[in-house]
């Protein structure tokens, strides 16, 4: 297995080739931040929060997606980055209505750490407050997209864990939306087969399950990680 | 069909042609003011005159001058009658043989056709684009049938690549170094697309290239397949553009009929199929990785590159995108060599450049000039400068990508180097000129609305990023912006350009960003005092104390 080295916030990293930045400071034990990032389905490069600079490339990469190479130079924590990261998170808490006091990730919830974490103290935007509905008609789960910050991880989810393709983007945007089949009530779903990936992955107070109220809802990661073993290393760890 | 088929056709269609010729604009422009019933009305009143053995009426692609139709020509006198009406038909056609008329004639020495260099456009006006005969006559798959039975694929790229070549897309990518990766990719299957997503507002190049001379594309087309080693093509093309779609079907019929498409194509051992894929009206389509997303059927979004198109792209199988002007380009290169192409333009920008002159001017219409023309020649030259004795206060290139230029940066050269530097881009070739009326935070913000309505929304910052900077633009025209506001403005532009996922994102703010290196002044005029912050206003006001009580 060819390996390469690189440097990451000038610490020496060693690497698999094909694996990406990410995945190599993740390794080392650096913490790059990510939101749309998901173990186990495939990468977008959505949020842009995972930014990074690599010397000798003007642009700004996606460590999500951005493959090692040979003494790359990786930084991660710049003053350029810290205030891109807070800018994007800013921008997503101005988007749509995120209200921790009434959510019901408060305190549990991937979009606060990460405000937490990069020091986005308040927001500079304009609230849009856009009038968005909450789906309550599935019999175990609701949609809240008041919450939703677009990351897909659900949409993925559904199409590349479960495969049952029931969730899916529609719109294009600002208006862009997660929706069921097509565009129908989560109750009246025909594909859909219960099976609560999408409510485990995400990572906000959008997806969840009924009856949780502020600060309640938990979620249980480890039922979409075993899955994932089960297909990359053949293993089946209940 | 080989070359013996290909000159026989050029020949007997050169014979029966008859002597006098009416030339009706057909393409988009002239057909939205009644250019066909123009023609019918020409048919007709040449039929009635007993003419029909002497005088063809004949449809044709853009002649240019779009303002001013419709436009008809007459050959050999080389006259260009304009605003022509149905009912100026039979005046027209007496006109032929000595009579009168008072239809508006067109000065065809004005410089707006004399400093006109045409390549892409070589037929447009001339030929019929529903006839694949028409196009064969005008030395039609020549270069086709050169590249196929003297070249080998690598000498077509070497070629394309000494020619210096650069896509007319907007970006200027160098053609043949493009073809020269795809064609190195191991792989069975590869593609060969042409964005016609043409989506820029106030272009219509590539319209007036598909209406007016679609073969031209086919033959581009088959040659960078021939050149890359692909067999099958797309034309990724927009639904709002439907004659350029329903000339394009035929004419890959004809040249399916015979046989310069499909297999075996001039009797050579090259296989080339090309299919028309419509586009359902997403700006971002015109990306090429969410062209091929939404070629495939997928959700026309954008993904992260590398891997590129010319590694992994259509179907992941290694893939060709160009832009329907530098394909149309391909023809004429191969024909005349590489070197006439190189001879004309720039150092770095070779060959001409078609640009869609619309706005406040006297002539809208296309023009294709060499590059290297500075942007006074275009727009005070050729262009008339603006109507009404106002005055060009800026000028507007690369659509909701580009910047805006100011009057006094009118001598610019038109060349990608050139044109960003000043902050602006080639583009595809929109050019939006603006006199003095025209407010530039409102332009700015009018193509800020354009990208936040067509952002996927898939990215964060271009999603989010588009909508708060066009909050923030709304804010400061209506007078209710701060200097903080402004400040604001510029860091989020700065977020959008350097996060965004896509190049519509990451272009987004260049016409924020064009309209504050050059009219600075107008937002500052918007901005109002901050209320508590007096450092900027002098002394704080003392408190309104009447001492007289």
């Amino acid at each position: 297995m060819p390996v390469k080295t690189l440097t990451i916030d000038g610490k020496p990293v060693s690497a698999v080739e094909g694996q990406t930045v990410l995945e190599a400071a993740q390794d080392a034990g650096i913490s790059i931040p990510t939101l749309c990032h998901l173990d186990g389905v495939s990468d977008v490069g959505a949020c842009r929060l995972c930014l990074v600079e690599v010397a000798g490339v003007s642009r700004l990469l996606p460590a999500c997606v951005t493959k090692v190479t040979e003494e790359m130079e990786v930084r991660t924590e710049s003053e350029r980055l810290k205030r891109y990261r807070r800018m994007i998170l800013e921008l997503l808490f101005a988007e749509r209505n995120h209200v921790c006091a009434v959510c019901v990730s408060n305190g549990r919830c991937e979009l606060q750490n990460l405000a937490v974490a990069q020091g986005m103290d308040h927001v500079r935007f304009a609230y849009r407050f856009p009038p968005y509905e909450v789906d309550i008609t599935h019999r175990m789960f609701g949609m809240d997209h008041n919450r939703c910050v677009l990351c897909s991880r659900c949409v993925r989810v559904c199409w590349f864990i479960e495969g049952a393709a029931t969730k899916n983007v529609a719109g294009r945007g600002a208006d862009a939306r997660i929706i069921t089949d097509l565009s129908q009530p989560w109750g009246e779903s025909e594909t859909c087969t219960s099976c609560g990936k999408c409510v485990q992955a995400c990572p906000t107070g959008a997806k969840f399950h009924k009856g949780s109220t502020v600060a309640e809802m938990e979620r249980d990661r480890s039922r979409l990680e075993y899955i994932v073993t089960a297909r990359e290393k053949k293993q089946w760890i209940v | 069909m080989d070359l013996a088929d290909l000159l026989e056709i050029k020949e007997k269609e050169l014979r029966t042609r008859k002597p006098i010729r009416l030339r009706c604009c057909l393409a988009a422009g002239c057909v939205s003011s009644n250019g066909q019933a123009v023609k019918e009305s020409l048919d007709k009143a040449v039929q009635e005159a007993g003419l029909a053995d002497e005088v063809e009426v004949r449809q044709v692609g853009c002649m240019r001058l779009c303002c001013e139709g419709p436009l008809v020509a007459v050959d050999p006198a080389g006259i260009l009658y304009q605003k022509v009406a149905p009912e100026d038909a039979a005046s027209i056609v007496a006109a032929l043989k000595g009579g009168e008329t008072q239809v508006k004639r067109g000065d065809l020495n004005h410089p707006f056709f004399t400093k006109q260099m045409s390549i892409v456009l070589e037929n447009s006006g001339e030929i019929d684009p529903e006839r694949i005969e028409s196009y064969i006559a005008a030395d039609g798959y020549q270069a086709l049938n050169d590249a196929l039975v003297e070249m080998k694929p690598k000498e077509v790229i070497d070629a394309i690549l000494q020619s210096g070549l650069r896509g007319r897309g907007g970006a200027g990518y160098p053609t043949g170094l493009k073809w020269a990766t795809v064609a190195k990719m191991q792989g069975s299957k590869k593609y060969v697309i042409c964005n016609a997503d043409e989506g820029d507002p106030g272009a219509f190049m590539d319209r007036s290239v598909l209406e007016s001379d679609p073969h031209r594309l086919l033959e581009g087309m088959a040659i960078a397949a021939y050149a890359v080693g692909a067999d099958q093509g797309f034309i990724y093309v927009r639904a709002e553009y439907p004659l350029a779609i329903s000339r394009l079907h035929t004419a890959i019929k004809q040249a399916k009929q015979h046989g310069l498409l499909g297999s075996g194509v001039l009797e050579a051992a090259f296989t080339f199929n090309v299919e028309i894929r419509i586009g359902a009206g997403a700006f971002v389509c015109g990306e090429e990785t969410a062209l091929m997303a939404s070629i495939e059927g997928e959700r026309g979004t954008p993904r992260p590159r590398p891997p590129f198109p010319a590694e992994r792209g259509l179907y992941a199988g290694p893939t060709l995108i160009n832009n329907v002007e530098t394909l149309a380009n391909v023809p004429s290169i191969v024909r005349k060599g590489a070197d006439w192409f190189a001879g004309i333009g720039t150092e770095k920008s070779k060959g001409t450049k078609v640009f869609a002159l619309a706005g406040k001017i006297t002539n809208t219409g296309l023009i294709e000039v060499p590059m290297g023309t500075s942007l006074r020649t275009i727009v005070e030259e050729m262009g008339a400068g603006a109507p009404d004795g106002n005055q060009v206060k800026a000028v507007q290139t690369g659509g909701p990508s580009g910047g805006c230029l100011p009057a006094s940066q009118l001598d610019t050269p038109v060349d990608y180097e050139s044109l960003q530097q000043l902050g602006s881009i080639m583009g595809s070739g929109g050019m939006i000129v603006m006199d003095q009326t025209t407010n530039m935070v409102d332009v700015a913000r009018f193509f800020m609305e354009f990208c936040m309505d067509e952002s996927c929304g898939k990215c964060t910052p271009c999603r989010a990023g588009t909508v708060q900077l066009h909050a923030l633009l709304d804010r400061i025209l209506r007078r209710q912006a701060t200097a903080r506001d402004l400040e604001l403005l510029e860091e989020l532009c700065d977020l959008v350009k350097h996060t965004s996922l896509c190049g519509l994102g990451q272009t987004a703010p260049n016409p924020v960003l064009s309209t504050l290196r050059f009219f600075r002044n107008e937002y500052l005029e918007l901005l109002q005092p901050e209320i508590g912050a007096p450092a900027a206003f002098g002394t704080p006001p003392k408190p309104d104390v009447n001492p007289t009580g």
